[in-house]
């Protein structure tokens, strides 16, 4: 870092560039992130004791709660999640509140922007869409012990009559 | 570019009469050695195993005492990304540093107290291990329960390095005394900045072991927290892989350019990349945990932003390096903007597994900005792209690098020749060409929304498109795990049959920019070790501080392996 020197020259351009690669590729993600409306799971609250068995968790399953839209409370435990088949009409958003009531698990559902932690003792909630009909495996991405590759579901989006 | 060239010497090499005996740290390196290719050999064999695993494929003869494919994982990943590189890199970088310094370790006592402190506790960690009672893999979140022996023989090893810290900065602190107002070599200082942020770093694991894990596991503590550990533990796992790929770097900086036949580039930028990896590897944690619930998606958007920030001092590596080994292509007779590439010196072993690795960790590392990615994460996380990603980073830039150096350094700590230069080049491009398939395969099946360790070959819900790709996982697998035996081959040919010939001495690379145009304050540590802190304090003090003070222990453990 000589002044004056060519080899400074050298130096400084490749020191510009560094600065501005990833600087351009934050504003490139940040724009993208908030742009497509991409909300990672946040604080939502405590689930206490974590085994899980007290309010909305002593009972999962799939509530309508307006028009195209559904709210499935789902728990995941070794070596299912409850419920393990979820139907719903296509072009419905989803918010899911998982928990897990024993050891951690994962959640993801491979084509819609589900993939979250099953945590003990904490409550998750995502947001997806889904508009293709079809049927979508729910899968465990978290090893959660022997029998962790059996873990896994289906959700049937069925076409709108 | 001779024209740009002012040699300055990064370090004083002490070439000794070959009459002399060798140095005593010699032994201590060649012991931390033994030990790291021990483990990479289990790993090695464990990876196969898994390879074929994924495709319902069984060898005969499977070895007995490896209980299921999640069994094998967890030895694979515990030898292979904890002990193969923390041992390798406690043994290189005591190495480095007394060579470049010219100056005797600190104490060699201490050294070898450290080395037999880490391998009792590797022992003691290996035996849960080896016997189906840690099958936690590397990450052992809890509420999964190993054996307490597991958490407290790493904790052990975790403690041996913060000794190896403490005997280089002590050797650190003796040379300066000694040289008044000179710069610090090259190679030692990367060494010294790669322990201080390892040892910083690595706090957030000894408090999840020491306060959450230990206690739970020995059964005076009746819950734990899944959160609150995962935190703790990421806040020195994504520093570890700094951890790893540092001493890496102190090759390509420092060894490479003068193996390649040219000169380090610049020194100065050289050392201000390092303090930016010791000040900004550690407050990115979160990253990991994009997909956690209980961490404000705001905390997470902050370590994303700050990851990105190590993106510059790598834009830096990856320009100071190319622009060293080009002077070497260069003195080779190349010409023109690329030919110089060709005319590396691609007939010698150390630099052909060398650029080989920067060559797939630049791959990985444009991977690594995807997983950083706050929003593309949410397709990669926890999926076969994660397990791709690894075997490119510490799998190939970091491990083939480790391999390439062993190819000099084993030598020179024997006194002999390599036994087989032409083995060694076979084994650096069959590591090449299998991880490429391997690896590729793997990201590949992430994308679809194949996940990570998982007995995938028995699993229900197995896609029809996942089914294609799954043999080249075991081919690049298998072409791996000849390499890796060839190279074991050629390494214990080298130390018991090689041509006995006088230690060589280190090959330090002159610097063509020189420490003396560095600014004073790249030479000083306590505003930068302090800048670490206070980053680390902001990005994670409010999250750890309301993690620890409002979450109850009471998640109770369980073993279901």
């Amino acid at each position: 870092m000589k002044k004056g020197t060519t080899i400074y020259l050298y130096e400084l351009a490749w020191i510009l560039p560094s600065i501005a690669i990833p600087v351009g590729m934050l504003a490139a993600l940040t724009v993208t992130a908030f742009g497509a409306g991409i909300h990672l799971p946040s604080v939502a609250g405590r689930v206490e004791p974590p085994n899980a068995q007290v309010a909305p968790f002593d009972k999962p399953g799939v509530t309508e709660v307006g028009p195209g839209r559904y709210e499935v409370v789902l728990t995941g435990q070794i070596w299912t999640f409850t419920p393990a088949e979820i139907r719903i009409p296509a072009g419905s958003t989803v918010t899911f509140l998982a928990t897990s009531r024993d050891v951690v698990h994962g959640l993801i559902v491979p084509g819609v922007n589900v993939n979250t932690m099953l945590l003990p003792g904490q409550v998750a909630r995502v947001t997806a869409r889904f508009d293709r009909p079809g049927e979508y495996p729910m899968i465990c991405h978290e090893y959660c012990g022997i029998a962790h590759h059996m873990m896994g579901g289906r959700i049937i989006v069925e076409p709108r009559s | 570019m001779s024209t740009l060239v002012v040699g300055r010497p990064l370090a004083t090499v002490t070439t000794r009469p070959t009459a002399a005996p060798a140095p005593p740290e010699n032994r201590l390196t060649a012991a931390f050695l033994v030990v790291a290719l021990v483990a990479l050999f289990g790993g090695s064999v464990t990876g196969l195993l898994q390879g074929l695993g994924l495709n319902g494929v069984e060898l005969p003869p499977h070895p007995t005492f490896i209980k299921s494919y999640y069994h094998s994982v967890s030895i694979h990943g515990v030898l292979n990304v904890l002990v193969w590189t923390t041992f390798f890199i406690a043994g290189f970088l005591t190495f480095i540093t007394v060579r470049a310094l010219g100056t005797p370790l600190a104490s060699l006592a201490l050294g070898w107290g450290t080395f037999w402190l880490m391998t009792g506790g590797l022992v003691l960690a290996a035996i849960p291990l080896v016997g189906n009672a840690a099958t936690v893999m590397f990450t052992f979140y809890p509420p999964l329960k190993a054996h307490w022996a597991f958490y407290v023989g790493l904790t052990l090893v975790v403690a041996g390095t913060w000794l190896v810290t403490l005997n280089l900065a002590l050797t650190l602190r003796t040379w300066r005394r000694a040289h008044p107002g000179a710069r610090t070599p090259l190679p030692a200082f990367m060494s010294m900045v790669t322990m201080a942020m390892w040892t910083l770093a690595s706090l957030g694991l000894a408090a999840e072991m020491v306060f959450m894990l230990i206690p739970w596991s020995l059964g005076w503590v009746a819950g734990t927290d899944a959160l609150l550990a995962r935190s703790l533990f990421w806040f020195t796992g994504h520093p570890i892989v700094y951890f790893w790929l540092l001493p890496a770097y102190v090759s390509w900086y420092t060894l490479v350019p003068r193996q390649a036949g040219g000169k380090l580039f610049s020194d100065p930028l050289a050392r201000a990349s390092f303090l930016l990896f010791l000040v900004l590897s550690t407050p990115i944690g979160f990253h990991h945990q994009y997909t956690d619930p209980g961490i404000h998606a705001g905390w997470k958007l902050v370590h994303a932003f700050l990851t990105f920030a190590v993106f510059f001092p790598s834009l830096l590596t990856f320009f100071n390096v190319v622009a060293s080994l080009e002077s070497g292509g260069r003195a080779h007779g190349g010409r023109g903007l690329f030919s110089w590439f060709v005319k590396l010196p691609w007939g010698n072993p150390v630099v052909a597994a060398q650029v080989g690795a920067m060559l797939m960790f630049a791959f990985g590392g444009i991977g690594g900005l995807i997983n950083a990615s706050y929003n593309l994460n949410l397709l990669v996380h926890n999926t076969a792209w994660i397990p791709g990603h690894l075997h490119l980073t510490v799998g190939t830039g970091v491990t083939l690098t480790y391999m390439g150096i062993t190819y000099w350094l084993v030598p020179l700590l024997a006194g002999r020749a390599l036994w087989s230069r032409k083995l060694a080049l076979a084994q650096i491009w069959i590591w090449f060409g299998g991880m490429a398939m391997f690896s590729n395969a793997l990201h590949r099946l992430g994308m679809m929304g194949m996940p990570r360790r998982t007995a995938i070959a028995t699993a229900p819900y197995l896609q029809d498109d996942w089914k294609p790709l799954l043999p080249l996982v075991a081919v690049g697998g298998t072409l791996l795990f000849v390499s890796a035996m060839l190279y074991f081959l050629n390494l214990a040919l080298t130390a018991t049959r090689g041509r006995r010939e006088a230690a060589a001495p280190v090959p330090f690379a002159e610097a063509m920019s020189g420490p003396d145009h560095s600014p004073v304050l790249l030479d000083r540590w306590r505003p930068w070790l302090a800048l670490a802190v206070v980053l680390i304090v902001i990005a994670y003090g409010p999250t750890l501080a309301r993690l620890a003070a409002s979450t109850p222990l009471s998640t109770p453990g369980l073993r279901v392996w």
